[in-house]
């Protein structure tokens, strides 16, 4: 393992690497802070520039965005209460009424260091479990990576869906049916082209990502433009106050940072939980721990109420690269459009990944611990001149969230086929998010199609068309009774709801 | 009888879910692979099956969270504007280049959306996008396809 840390130090610590982290970092706060633009979208708009970048350089890039990112979203969560990305959402109950009482500053740094301190005791995890989970993992055949995906897509659809589950398979269903465009991988045979040719290599992951995240997030900012409960709150910058964290805070954080973080990264190992559900559940179980005192300053601008959270949020981002990097299993969206990164560069990520490619397994990790330590430097200086970006009036932002997703795809095919695709995607999604169909499980179910029919037909060749492969092997089975238990869970919730 | 947005869209999903379904069953395959286990058939087919099953259940239970969308806060006249606006860049990008349609729909793009200040709109389209174009093309090498410029010589 040492040897694999210095392989990884080597790599991230060059100097265009830590150039690009600290790239990462700055674009990733700013897009992040953007509201309604997460990480997600910033990682998406990073991957066209990437495109002549070697692999270990590129993820570190998307490594240093993706924290950036969230802690941007922190930042406009705390100052408007307009949280950037879901994984914020529960930043906001106590960030917000910190800020109106002129403490806006110190809520900022709250979360910045909370942030740090999640990442890094996360990241120490990562780096201890990453390589055991992989030879673990080397276990897997057909059928347990099949039962894993349905199990990946049955959690993302629970958890990111508040209580809208058919919705959200329905969601997947859509995601591997755009996947299954264009010529099949074994046989070239070409489905659902309709004799387009331009269809014929089925439809891009890029196009998709920009599509149902950039572009339709752009347009429902424009779309609910006169709604009032949208509008954002602006907030004078001379009311930030001091950033400057005191003894009795410190020592709130101090406890509440350990356990967030634990919590934080063994919700981010799950396939399908990430952030979001990790903020919320760390934010509940420090309401339950602290005094009766503090549980009264609970939503008034308590710091253990924020601290837990940003602990959290980042704790599972780091958590949601073990199935990832270990199983070629997409924890979240993020790293769903992380993997399809991967691919493009020909990466394929799975337990091989640490033997065959140890460079960039470890340089991911490494870089994500150097990340940390430049948000935390560079970000805490310039909380009040990033909080500027808020001031971006959308008559600009908007144009030129559009003018970056059709650049993408225009680099990518120099066909106006694909913009048309693109637009017409977009107007869809935009509409299908207005009615709370969640758009990340499509994504994931588009990223995870290939493979998933691929495991599927080795499956049933193996067991001769029988459904026996299912059930055959213990992990397969015991996958499979979890995926079934959530399942069951969703129906079950359902119907005590209606009682 | 009132139909939800949301059974609406699913009753949508359920029709193409029919179309996918029917199509995928209509796959040429090649003769030997007609009976194997799994051809190119097989994993559309229960994906059709799939989609028909679960909006059918959308369609079919009560809503348990039902999602109000005000559409008078809705600002339709810009949404379209865009999409016009986008899908007029996508038709002209290869005839014209990207250098000149992508400052014109940037410009076009402020000006729908309220901007009047010209001299920013100015700057943040036609000088922004010969600053990026030099970015990709000549500093990160990234070919980017525009005739126009190649005709007159600026772009080799």
């Amino acid at each position: 393992m040492i040897e694999g840390i210095l392989i990884g130090l080597s790599t991230a610590l060059s100097l265009t690497n830590i150039l690009m982290v600290m790239v990462g970092c700055f674009a990733g706060t700013i897009i992040g802070m953007l509201p309604g633009l997460g990480p997600m979208t910033a990682i998406a708009l990073m991957i066209p520039i990437t495109y002549g970048f070697d692999p270990s350089t590129g993820l570190i890039l998307m490594a240093g965005v993706y924290y950036g990112a969230v802690f941007g979203g922190s930042t406009s969560s705390i100052l408007l209460n307009a949280p950037g990305i879901p994984g914020t959402v529960a930043t906001a109950f106590d960030g917000y009424p910190m800020a109106q009482q002129g403490k806006a500053g110190k809520a900022l740094a709250i979360a910045a260091y909370s942030s740090f301190a999640g990442g890094t005791i996360s990241a120490i995890f990562l780096l201890v479990a990453a390589p055991s989970l992989s030879k673990v993992s080397l276990a897997f055949r057909s059928p347990d990576y099949f039962a894993l995906m349905i199990l990946g897509l049955t959690a993302i659809s629970a958890f990111s869906s508040k209580g809208q589950f058919l919705k959200a398979m329905m969601m997947v269903v859509l995601g591997l049916m755009l996947a299954t465009v264009g010529q099949d991988s074994l046989s070239d045979i070409t489905r659902f082209t309709f004799n387009n040719m331009n269809l014929t290599d089925g439809i891009s992951f890029v196009l998709i990502v920009m599509a149902t995240f950039a572009m339709s997030e752009a347009l429902t900012i424009i779309f609910r433009g006169k709604d009032p409960n949208r509008a954002a709150k602006q907030i004078s910058l001379t009311e930030l106050g001091s950033i400057k964290v005191n003894k009795e805070e410190t020592i709130k954080m101090a406890k509440t940072i350990p356990r967030s973080s634990i919590l934080g990264f063994l919700i981010g190992v799950l396939p399908g939980a990430g952030a979001t559900i990790a903020s919320f559940l760390a934010y509940g179980m420090e309401r339950n721990y602290v005094n009766e005192d503090e549980k009264q300053k609970f939503g008034k601008g308590s710091v253990h109420g924020l601290s837990a959270p940003e602990t959290a949020n980042n704790a599972a981002c780091s958590g949601s690269f073990v199935p990832l990097l270990t199983l070629g299993i997409p924890g979240s969206g993020t790293t769903a459009v992380m993997l399809g990164a991967l691919l493009g560069f020909g990466i394929q990520p799975g337990p091989r990944l640490y033997q065959t490619n140890p460079e960039i397994f470890w340089s991911v990790i490494m870089s994500m611990y150097i990340g940390m330590v430049v948000l935390l430097i560079l970000n805490l200086p310039l909380i009040p001149y990033i909080a500027r970006i808020l001031a971006v009036p959308r008559n600009y932002l908007i144009p030129l969230i559009l003018f970056f997703s059709v650049t993408g795809i225009y680099l990518m095919s120099f066909n106006n086929f694909d913009i048309f695709l693109m637009i017409g995607i977009a107007v869809v999604a935009t509409f299908l998010r207005l009615y709370d169909f969640p758009m990340p499980p499509l994504i994931l179910a588009f990223v995870l199609g290939g493979l998933m029919e691929e495991t599927l037909r080795r499956s049933l060749l193996i067991s001769d068309g029988s459904p026996n492969f299912l059930w055959d092997r213990p992990i397969t089975l015991i996958i499979l009774l979890i995926t079934i238990t959530i399942v069951g869970w969703q129906i079950f919730s359902t119907f005590r709801k209606k009682i | 009888m009132r139909i939800s947005p949301t059974k609406f869209i699913s009753l949508l999903f359920l029709v193409l879910s029919v179309f996918y379904l029917y199509t995928a069953y209509n796959i040429q395959v090649f003769a030997f692979d007609e009976n194997a286990p799994f051809n190119a058939r097989t994993f559309p087919i229960y994906l059709g099956w799939a989609g028909i099953i679960l909006s059918s259940l959308k369609i079919i239970l009560p809503e348990k969270v039902t999602t109000e969308v005000n559409h008078k806060h809705l600002d339709y006249k810009s949404i379209i504007y865009l999409i016009i606006i986008s899908l007029i860049y996508a038709a002209v990008i290869l005839k014209i280049g990207y250098f000149i349609s992508t400052s014109l729909f940037l410009f076009a793009s402020y000006y729908f959306l309220g901007e009047r200040r010209w001299g920013l709109m100015f700057i943040l389209s036609f000088p922004f996008v010969a600053a990026f174009m030099y970015l990709l093309h000549g500093l990160l090498n990234i070919y980017l396809r525009d005739p126009f410029l190649k005709y007159i010589g600026v772009m080799g």
